[in-house]
């Protein structure tokens, strides 16, 4: 899997951060397990979508221990 | 449960029998071994003693009660059940009082998110499911029961002790007409999910229980909605619980709704909240008129099984072996699978026609069905009931997201009862010939059916034994019929159909496949046969007969040597 030019990676994290907003403190949780669904679909690949999400959970622990 | 001022038996709908305790032999000194006692009456040790009777067994069928099952619990009957209850010769009511479905819906937040259609090949004979309620599957099944001479039924007739011998068991039992001990060669525990002879014998169930707690209410109502299966998820007449709802005959509707997270089951349970939550849920699906409760009872998802459904000469069939959840209908249908199972080859062992190996391979077939129930049932009931934070959360989403995409629908997908694949079983020994075909059904799986010019089905020629489905191209070759032959001498029971445009081969039922229909259905060519065993599943399969390979087969289907 190709990594996204960084450009597009930024407007991406942008894009991110603004539909957390829309969504709300009360619908985040489920926006982002929607989110994380749809890529999921999206991405027609089960080893990068369990890699993404070991990904994401390691960066949860660094948070923790900082 | 029933609404105050009612019995326990007074039903809506229902004139229970009352069934009396009968004088029996044991009383005034017969010593007579019996082939096989069954405990249980339910409809699995109904079927059992049913299917022996098919082969000329004789059994003792003893149940502690005097009547049929107080409550409707059990009410999906699938497809091979159907094939099942017709062999034993007591299809006929089924058919004409059950409704048969292949639809159902799931809806989230009150809009359709899928559609459930059950597959419904043109050469079959029955619906993919029948909703029945269960007094009447035991009505229907103690008809035939009663009207065997082969079966001693003995109600009001509790097991009350019990000891194994190399040879047999010796069962002390106890009736009001005072107590006796009986021996038989075999016992064949029936007898529930609580069943006394798992604790007589120390052993017990394993496995996981899962937190969801639903409630099961039978109603009588007039309301105009197809028999279909309908799965309500996050409905408004219930808030944090799902629903389901099925149509039975007599007007009689099951509404099963979950119970919140740390709801009192005590609370819930009582017949006033029972009435309140229901029409809730009825108000929910547009019906306002009036309707009657019958009966309610309370429901957690366990899977649970026994690690070996054998015992020397006791074996363990149904819920007394295994307890399945609700999701997927598995309980009843599972159960008379292994009623079959050990039925047909209990039989063939004690006429002598088999060597008492086979026995062998019953709890591996069965108990390898059970594990694959789990499997497929733990992915219904985590769905149906999501046990932590993380499931419900991932199951809203995909619920949500469902209401205006394809992808996640088939989630809420009921994964409804599949008969299991026996082709890991020793009775399965060349799985490995399933390569050569190019599609048709498995090794191990059951036969499908294909519908015939004269109205009759493909599997109503097969026998009580083995049976062989040849094709070829006109007639067989001497090969073939040699092949055929030899079959007959090791089975005597042994069926053979003969697929091909010539009208006569003696001793097998011609089959005549005018459009290819047939040989499409199973992939076949001029030259494949397939070996089905008593219970219609595939033993093996060749693209091109391999005689030694199918005699082999046979051998092992009745107890022979593995290679």
């Amino acid at each position: 899997m190709s990594a996204m030019p960084f450009e597009d990676f930024e407007t991406a994290y942008e894009t991110l951060a603004t539909a957390i907003d829309t969504a709300g403190t009360e619908r985040e949780t489920l926006f982002l397990t929607r989110l994380a669904l749809v890529l999921g679909h999206e991405l027609g690949d089960i080893t990068a979508f369990r890699k993404a999400i070991k990904t994401a959970l390691e960066g949860l622990e660094y948070d923790v221990h900082s | 449960m029933r609404p105050a001022g009612k019995g326990p038996l007074e039903s809506l709908y229902f004139d229970y029998p009352r069934f009396a305790a009968r004088r029996v032999p044991e009383l005034d000194g017969a010593t007579a071994r019996h082939p096989v006692l069954i405990v249980g009456a339910g409809p699995i040790g109904m079927t059992a003693a049913l299917v022996l009777a098919r082969y000329g067994i004789r059994s003792v069928l003893i149940d502690r009660k005097d009547t049929l099952n107080d409550g409707s619990r059990a009410i999906c009957i699938a497809r091979p059940s159907m094939h099942i209850l017709e062999r034993i010769g007591a299809v006929a009511p089924f058919v004409e009082k059950a409704l048969g479905w292949r639809f159902g819906r799931s809806y989230y937040r009150g809009e359709q998110i899928f559609r459930l259609e059950m597959p419904q090949p043109p050469g079959e004979k029955y619906l993919p499911m029948y909703n029945l309620q269960q007094q009447y599957i035991e009505k229907f099944l103690h008809d035939a029961v009663a009207a065997s001479d082969l079966i001693d039924m003995r109600w009001q007739s509790e097991l009350s002790g019990l000891e194994r011998h190399v040879d047999g068991v010796s069962a002390r039992i106890s009736s009001p007409e005072g107590d006796y001990f009986l021996d038989a060669l075999y016992l064949l525990a029936a007898d529930g999910a609580r069943s006394p002879i798992r604790s007589m014998l120390g052993l017990r169930l394993k496995g996981d229980n899962y937190e969801g707690r639903y409630v099961i209410a039978d109603i009588r109502m007039d309301h105009d909605f197809p028999t279909e299966r309908r799965a309500f998820f996050e409905p408004s007449g219930n808030p944090g619980g799902t629903v389901l709802i099925h149509k039975q005959p007599d007007d009689i509707w099951r509404v099963d709704y979950q119970l919140r997270e740390g709801e009192s089951e005590e609370e819930a349970l009582k017949e006033e909240n029972i009435r309140a939550r229901v029409s809730a849920i009825l108000v929910d699906i547009g019906h306002v008129k009036p309707w009657e409760l019958e009966w309610w009872s309370v429901y957690s998802a366990n899977t649970l099984c026994l690690d070996d459904y054998r015992h020397d000469r006791v074996f363990f069939i149904g819920d007394a072996a295994h307890i399945v959840p609700i999701f997927g209908v598995r309980g009843l249908n599972n159960g008379l699978a292994d009623a079959e199972n050990i039925g047909w080859k209990l039989a063939l062992v004690l006429h002598g026609e088999a060597d008492d190996r086979l026995l062998d391979s019953y709890s591996p077939e069965r108990r390898g069905a059970t594990l694959d129930v789990f499997a497929n049932a733990t992915k219904s009931t985590r769905f149906m009931t999501p046990p932590t934070r993380g499931w419900r959360l991932a199951r809203e989403a995909a619920l949500s997201l469902s209401l205006k995409h394809e992808f996640p629908r088939g989630l809420a997908n009921p994964r409804q009862m599949q008969p299991y694949t026996y082709s890991d079983s020793v009775l399965t020994p060349y799985a490995i010939r399933d390569a050569a075909f190019a599609g048709g059904p498995a090794c191990g799986s059951v036969a499908p059916n294909a519908g015939l010019t004269d109205g009759s089905h493909l599997l109503d020629y097969a026998g009580h034994g083995l049976t062989a489905i040849l094709f070829c191209e006109a007639r067989p070759t001497a090969e073939q019929a040699t092949s055929l032959e030899h079959l007959g001498r090791i089975d005597k029971r042994f069926a053979a159909i003969v697929v091909g445009t010539q009208t006569s081969v003696s001793g097998a039922k011609i089959v005549v496949d005018h459009d290819g229909e047939i040989a499409r259905l199973f992939a076949a060519s001029p030259g494949t046969l397939y070996l089905l065993r008593p219970d219609l599943h595939i033993a093996g399969r060749w693209k091109t007969a391999i005689p030694s390979e199918i005699l082999k087969t046979a051998e092992i289907c009745l107890g022979g040597e593995t290679p």
